[in-house]
């Protein structure tokens, strides 16, 4: 039977949502699902780590070392973890486990299965190549621990259980090799909610013209209570900062409605948005891609609609 | 110091790429083929650090067929001062890649490899952070901002929150963003200029390493298309469907 370790990805303080899809991944891939929560004081992450249901113990371990998630100091502690009869290593597909799970990988010297969209077996998954344009089947050995990020556009949460898992504290067992320092972060636009968990998510493109324009979609997103998103083009153009560009490049999400205005659906947009479940799209171009795959669609000057959309909902 | 890029030959990003009929690969009989553009930045970075006087050489190398000099040749064009191919009709899963790319570190001893965050044909992003746990030194992957100082190098890397900055000691690893810069364009006379630029073959089995491709790919298919939808008149109708609908 498989032993599952996933990695929680946290901010300090608090779980990120993407650590619960991982578990309905694991859950998939059947066995005993365990979370190692690494931080500098872990305890309010591994309580909510506690609560995911289907989790049966969650390791916590505390240091110092471990205020911010740099790889090269994780990556050891993973991996010294994950020699505890673990058949599998999961994270999720954000920046944190993109920037962590190959070095587990590379130090179990094994190759990594990235993105995982569904599991057909315990050694056995589907993910995406050619940003998006192919799927394929792909199979890890058995006998070598699979080491694997979850493409977490396409897991729904698990859900809170009844009963809380055990916590079980751990202590680090590697020198922090010290050549690698955190510095600090800028970004994280306040109250508005996460780009990548958003229920809606209303997106602008180059068509939005200015950085002053964007407002507009600003003020929408508040009176929805969405997330905001934009487009490369929007990005490249210095109109939004870079953590809101979604697409092959930038985030994978799937929202219950998305809206993209002014946005003409570049194929790596639309990479980052098909798990989507329902596309709204307002442009000019009739003729414009976004129209290929959204599920309601108009065509007009998206400074008159927006207004007018703003005024009605 | 010295810079080492690390590049892929890949499909060019223009072409849409198909699964064959039969779902045994994708189809790239005769498509254009490219510098990953994610290493394309690479190269741009490493030789603006050298015009910047803080590098004094940039070796650009590609594991692969012969095929992979013409993306060698458009690198020493682009401004590189020599190339290696690590010679290998193969295709390699990324900790083989890791692996050579470590051999050719501790061989060419530079104090910095660029390379791209990811190829978009298998877009698995793993390269530079195998790389960077096997060598045993600091990686900053998708890096959005490069700077060097004191054996140092200081990243702005594009993270899921913003963007955060790092620290690390050289010799380091990084891995380049869309926006760490723009690449510049070839001009003719380097492409006659890096036709003479020396370009070392070595044959993979020379290296010594073990080759790792322990994941194998079942099968290829298209993926679930999304169907068009239906058109509103104006942002009343638009707002009447989406009621119609229970989203709002």
């Amino acid at each position: 039977m498989s032993k599952i370790l996933i990695i929680a990805e946290h901010d300090g303080s608090q779980l990120n949502p993407a650590t619960a899809k991982c578990v309905s991944c694991a859950e998939k891939i059947g066995g005993d699902i365990e979370i190692a929560v690494f931080a500098e004081n872990g305890a309010a992450v591994a309580e909510q780590a506690a609560q995911i249901a289907g989790v049966s113990k969650v390791i916590q371990i505390d240091d110092a070392k471990f205020a911010h998630a740099l790889a090269c100091v994780i990556a050891p502690e993973a991996v010294a973890l994950a020699q505890n009869g673990y058949s599998h290593v999961l994270g999720p597909s954000s920046t944190f486990g993109k920037d962590l799970l190959p070095q587990v990988a590379a130090l179990l010297n094994v190759n990594q299965v990235s993105d995982i969209m569904s599991v057909q077996g315990s050694h056995a998954f589907q993910r995406p190549i050619y940003a998006g344009n192919a799927i394929i089947d792909v199979t890890a050995p058995e006998g070598l621990t699979v080491v694997a990020t979850v493409r977490t556009a396409s897991w729904a949460a698990a859900a809170n259980g009844d009963s809380a898992a055990a916590i079980e504290s751990g202590s680090a067992v590697a020198a922090d090799p010290g050549h690698t320092r955190y510095v600090g972060t800028e970004g994280a636009s306040g109250d508005r909610p996460d780009l990548q968990t958003a229920n809606v998510v209303i997106s602008g493109g180059r068509a939005l013209g200015s950085a002053e324009n964007f407002d507009i979609i600003y003020r929408l997103a508040d009176k929805l209570k969405a997330a905001v998103g934009a487009s490369r083009a929007a990005v490249d153009a210095g109109y939004v900062p870079n953590e809101l560009q979604v697409g092959q490049t930038g985030k994978i999400i799937a929202p219950e409605m998305y809206f993209a205005f002014g946005i003409s659906g570049a194929i790596q947009h639309l990479t980052g948005i098909k798990d989507a479940g329902t596309i709204i799209a307002v442009n000019k171009d009739a003729d414009a891609p976004i129209f290929e795959v959204a599920d309601i669609g108009l065509v007009g000057d998206l400074f008159q609609i927006i207004p007018e959309l703003e005024a009605s909902i | 110091m010295k810079i080492l890029v690390l590049i892929k030959r890949v499909v060019d990003y223009n072409v849409r790429v198909r699964v064959k009929p039969d779902g045994s690969n994708v189809d790239l009989d005769g498509v254009k083929m490219s510098i990953n553009p994610f290493d394309e930045i690479a190269i741009e970075e490493a030789l603006r650090i050298k015009e910047r006087g803080e590098a004094e050489e940039v070796i650009v190398a590609s594991i692969g067929s012969d095929e992979c000099q013409q993306q060698l040749r458009t690198a020493l064009a682009m401004g590189a001062d020599r190339a290696i191919q690590v010679s290998c009709d193969e295709a390699l899963q990324p900790l083989s890649v890791a692996k050579i790319a470590v051999k050719l570190a501790q061989q060419e001893e530079p104090g910095l490899v660029i390379l791209g965050k990811q190829a978009i044909d298998g877009d698995n992003n793993q390269t530079a952070q195998m790389m960077a746990a096997l060598w045993g030194r600091p990686q900053a992957t998708f890096a959005s901002k490069l700077a060097l100082a004191d054996g140092k190098a200081t990243v702005t890397r594009e993270v899921d929150a913003g963007l955060e900055t790092i620290e690390v000691d050289l010799p380091a690893v990084v891995s380049t963003d869309l926006r760490l810069n723009e690449p510049r364009f070839v001009k003719l006379p380097e492409i006659m200029k890096a036709k003479r630029k020396p370009l070392a073959k070595i044959p993979l089995a020379d290296l010594d390493i073990s080759i790792e491709n322990n994941l194998s790919v079942q099968s290829y298919a298209p993926p679930p298309q999304r169907e068009r939808g239906i058109m509103v008149d104006d942002a009343k109708g638009l707002v009447q469907e989406l009621k119609n609908r229970g989203l709002l």
